[in-house]
């Protein structure tokens, strides 16, 4: 599996060859350094490990800073990439050119939180009506039966906190990969607000 | 400049024909069909702008064999070849949605006559 660990810039348009306007979120990579590779005899998996930003050594703890080989500046942010599938020694910085010939990426981040919300936003209830004297508007309803079972079940829909969670989205189509810029364009929407960390890897169903 | 102000620039054309709402104009636009690819003019007035840097839009209006007909442009589009003004228009509004439901002389817009020291450059000349 390629992947890199990006940045959300935010959303335009692109026209594409045919001039159709298509809507697109550019996501920015800094210098993906490998920090360390994990291997099937001494890990019992194949990986490599993925740090961006650079932190201070005074910031570092020493179980911290005694992950990073001789050499490597420590990292603020670090994520495993099983079977990468692209040679890459410890040390190497992975650029934008790494996705190069990716048509579909999945991206991973964590979705805006929303706070504590009602069915109908949460879970998409139908709600009662507003008018005709009614007096059921967004109300769940009944959460169970009554002498059988005699209790609300796990698991029922019913209002909390919604969003501030890691959500997937996969197979967008890769419009362009802007090795100048050092972004990407997808089609489509990705989660996260502007300047979230997302994680950007081939799509694992669309390959082709 | 931030990247995506980056990624909009090169797209925002620079040598598009200025034009107001109000003015009738003719636009010469693209058409793929399948492999063959000709340029169809689409003859109307111009009754909104909406700007939006990259993503600015205007709407021509006509009536074909009496029927309204809407259509919007994006300004920035590669497949619109050129924009011509057939005839200035004199409005005090900056849309002109109200002319959907009007119909034979109060669908007019007076034609925008330029004072004559300005008539050499109808095109580019300010209005009110």
């Amino acid at each position: 599996m390629i992947g890199l660990i990006g940045k959300k810039a935010g959303m335009t348009q692109v026209f594409d060859a045919s001039g159709k306007l298509i809507p697109v979120t550019v996501i920015e990579f800094a210098p993906n350094v490998v920090v360390a590779k994990k291997t099937a005899e001494k890990d019992g998996y194949d990986a490599i490990v993925v740090g961006v930003g650079e932190m201070k050594k005074s910031r570092t703890t020493k179980p911290y800073a005694g992950q990073f080989a001789e050499g490597i500046a420590p990292a603020k942010l670090l994520r495993e990439m099983r079977d990468f599938e692209k040679e890459c020694a410890v040390g190497d910085k992975l650029g934008v050119s790494t996705l190069e010939g990716l048509r579909f990426v999945d991206v991973t981040a964590v979705s805006k939180g929303k706070g504590f919300q009602g069915v109908m936003k949460r879970w998409g209830f139908g709600g009662g009506r507003n008018t005709h004297g009614s007096k059921f508007h967004r109300e769940p309803g009944s959460t169970g039966q009554s002498t059988y079972p005699h209790k609300t079940f796990k698991n029922v829909k019913l209002p909390g906190r919604m969003g501030g969670e890691r959500v997937t989205v996969q197979n967008l189509k890769v419009v362009r990969v802007d090795a100048e810029n050092a972004c990407i364009l997808v089609r489509g929407a990705v989660p996260g607000p502007r300047d979230c960390t997302v994680l950007v890897r081939g799509a694992v169903k669309k390959t082709k | 400049m931030n990247l995506i102000q980056k990624i909009q620039a090169p797209q925002i054309k620079s040598d598009i024909t200025a034009f107001n709402v109000g003015d009738t104009v003719r636009v010469h636009f693209k058409i793929i069909e399948g492999k063959t690819e000709r340029v169809q003019a689409y003859e109307g007035l111009c009754i909104a702008m909406k700007n939006g840097g990259l993503h600015k839009t205007f709407t021509v209006r006509k009536n074909s064999y009496g029927v309204g007909v809407e259509r919007v442009f994006p300004m920035n589009s590669p497949r619109i070849e050129k924009i011509e003004v057939v005839r200035l228009g004199k409005v005090r509004r900056a849309k002109l949605y109200y002319i959907r439901t009007k119909i034979g002389k109060k669908a007019k817009i007076k034609e925008y006559i330029p004072v004559s020291s300005k008539a050499a450059a109808p095109a580019e000349q300010p209005k009110a």
